[in-house]
């Protein structure tokens, strides 16, 4: 079955249209790969009887000659994104039951382009995470290890479950959201390609929101050409979300020429971060090289107001929280906890039974910052600081095409290494929280390994609306570095 | 800026979000750790510098003011704990 399930979604579309396979034996190959890799807790939900129905109705669409662009291949679901009738949890307890009566509009996008539902992937809580250690359904193992060392690691967060998924083989590509950093970290944590695209690309109409300025669905997949094909399937305007652009959608495909010759690639001293391990500086001279290499020119560049994206991010990003947060109230859907007195007394209860941690502490933090007498200083400072962040990529963009930084700070980490220092835990996310701030599109490619065997990835930062120049770029990385490790567990192996 | 005890147990009550005495000493700890780091941000001359309200220039489209969807109370209320007669129930709150 692995020869099913270990080629890309490219791959399995080629085979699709050529007729020398069926959606039905695809899915039957994954709905198997799901089960052998449940040690990894990656789905919190499966959807096998659904999955094979949804393709045996793929493949009489076929039969018809009608075919989408993601036609018959299944895919993971964070469970972030509403399915209509499938428990969907966002990842929390104050969720319990909840099915949704509708489905959200990126995945209605892929099933109407044909694609086939396996389940729904394990995510951080409401996606405050960058660990996958805060889904109240339990932490993601990473398929990948140390050399010599079997602790389970890690797959980033908070899109942990769609990485492990994927990078598993338990499935061919999977939907993920990014806020500061959730599909670029795990991708690279996990040895994929994780694209987070522009802000306002894919609706969020059916996402459960949690920072609705920053929050924006992506592929994540094992190819970037695969992330090009997931992300037509998924974009486009939708009159449900109102920051949804109504631009066409190109076919992302066509944008992976292999040409690079004569594009601008800036380099951010200001990511030279202190702290940072020599392998990871060591990666990012490689890409440069591998850039010019195939004929791109490599510009230093400033991005002064790097150091303090991270800071304003940790303010906006829990105050969106705190107020998209407070329709969690023991009435409407999910959890409500017994024995309230009052209706005041409901609510507490509920959201002290219905929340983690981490979630209460931002939802906390977002109060304060939005409290009388704290807004001046703490949100709106914020959103000044984040206005100044976009003004350097505006800047910057006069000069280059596109920015080459590093995806994380480190490789992987063990499970429970960093579960109590939340400082520790956002600085993850340095290099990613600032294109989030300035709602650029982002690519994290696989480019090498660490000293100890994990994956690490290179990212891509491009233009507004230039998914094109990023999925280009992306593809001349991936074909320089030639990744072909494989992590310790592959499903079915 | 540190916070004290009596702060987070009024932002608590703020969200709606009960907090036990004996969580309260760590959660005042964790938050004013953050709220300390976010601080930074104070070295950063913001003087003049306009709030980001949207990421993307765009202008919001118009539509007709027309009804597009309803008479879906079975759907609204099929997830409530507790629901009676297509309405959410919910403890006493007039005596």
């Amino acid at each position: 079955m692995s020869e099913l399930t270990g080629i890309t979604l490219s791959r399995a579309r080629d085979l699709l249209t050529k007729g020398e396979v069926s959606s039905k034996e695809l899915t039957q190959a994954h709905v198997q790969a799901v089960e052998a890799a449940r040690s990894l807790n990656a789905y919190i939900t499966e959807t096998p009887d659904k999955a094979l129905k949804m393709a045996e109705a793929s493949d009489a669409r076929r039969a018809k000659g009608e075919a989408g662009v993601v036609e018959g291949i299944p895919l993971a679901v964070k469970d972030l994104f509403c399915t209509e009738g499938v428990l969907t949890t966002a990842g929390s307890h104050i969720l319990d039951g909840f099915k949704p009566p509708y489905e959200s509009t990126v995945t209605g996008n892929l099933w109407r382009n044909g694609a086939v539902m396996l389940g729904k992937a394990n995510l951080d809580e409401f996606a405050m995470g960058s660990s996958n250690e805060t889904s109240y359904h339990g932490p993601v193992e990473n398929p990948w290890r140390r050399q010599g060392d079997n602790r389970p690691l890690v797959p980033g967060g908070s899109s942990g479950g769609s990485a492990a998924a994927v990078a598993a083989r338990a499935a061919l590509a999977a939907t993920g959201t990014d806020t500061g950093g959730s599909i670029r970290q795990p991708a690279s944590f996990a040895g994929i390609v994780g694209m987070k695209p522009t802000y306002g690309r894919c609706s969020r109409w059916g996402i459960v929101a949690f920072a609705s300025s920053l929050d924006q669905a992506g592929p994540m997949t094992r190819s970037v050409r695969d992330a090009a094909i997931m992300l037509r399937a998924m974009a486009g305007h939708d009159e449900k979300d109102s920051t949804s652009v109504d631009l066409p959608v190109p076919d992302y495909e066509q944008a992976l020429t292999g040409d690079i010759r004569g594009l601008k690639v800036g380099i951010p001293r200001e990511y030279r971060v202190e702290g940072m391990p020599q392998e990871i500086e060591a990666l990012w001279q490689q890409g440069i090289q591998w850039l010019k290499d195939a004929g791109a020119e490599p510009v230093d560049i400033s991005l002064p107001r790097t150091h303090y994206a991270l800071p304003a991010y940790y303010i906006i990003a829990p105050a969106e929280a705190s107020s998209n947060l407070a329709r969690y109230d023991g009435v409407r859907f999910g959890l409500r906890a017994e024995g309230a007195g009052s209706l005041e007394e409901l609510y507490e209860l509920t959201r002290e039974a219905g929340f983690g941690r981490e979630v209460k502490r931002r939802v906390l933090i977002g109060t304060y910052v939005l409290s009388a007498g704290y807004y001046d200083a703490y949100y709106n400072k914020a959103r000044k600081v984040r206005t100044l962040i976009a003004q350097d990529f505006h800047d910057a963009y006069k000069e280059v095409d596109v920015i080459l930084a590093p995806t994380a700070p480190s490789a992987a980490f063990a499970i429970g290494d960093l579960v109590d220092d939340p400082i520790a835990m956002y600085l993850n996310d340095v290099f990613t929280v600032p294109a989030s701030l300035a709602g650029l599109p982002a690519i994290s490619v696989p480019a090498g390994l660490s000293g100890d065997g994990l994956p690490l990835g290179l990212q891509l930062i491009g233009k507004a609306f230039d998914e094109e120049t990023v999925l280009r770029v992306g593809g001349v990385l991936e074909d320089a570095a030639q990744f072909t490790h494989e992590p310790a567990f592959v499903a079915g192996r | 800026m540190a916070v004290d005890k009596d702060t987070v147990a009024k932002i608590a009550k703020l969200a709606r979000i009960r907090v036990e005495p004996e969580q309260q000493e760590a959660l005042t700890q964790e938050l004013s750790n953050i709220l300390r780091w976010v601080e930074h941000l104070g070295e950063l001359d913001t003087d003049g510098v306009e709030p980001m309200t949207s990421v993307v220039e765009m202008n919001l489209k118009m539509r007709e003011d027309e009804v597009a969807d309803g008479r879906r109370q079975n759907d609204i209320v099929a997830n409530a704990p507790e629901s009676k007669h297509g309405f959410f129930v919910v403890p006493r709150v007039v005596e």
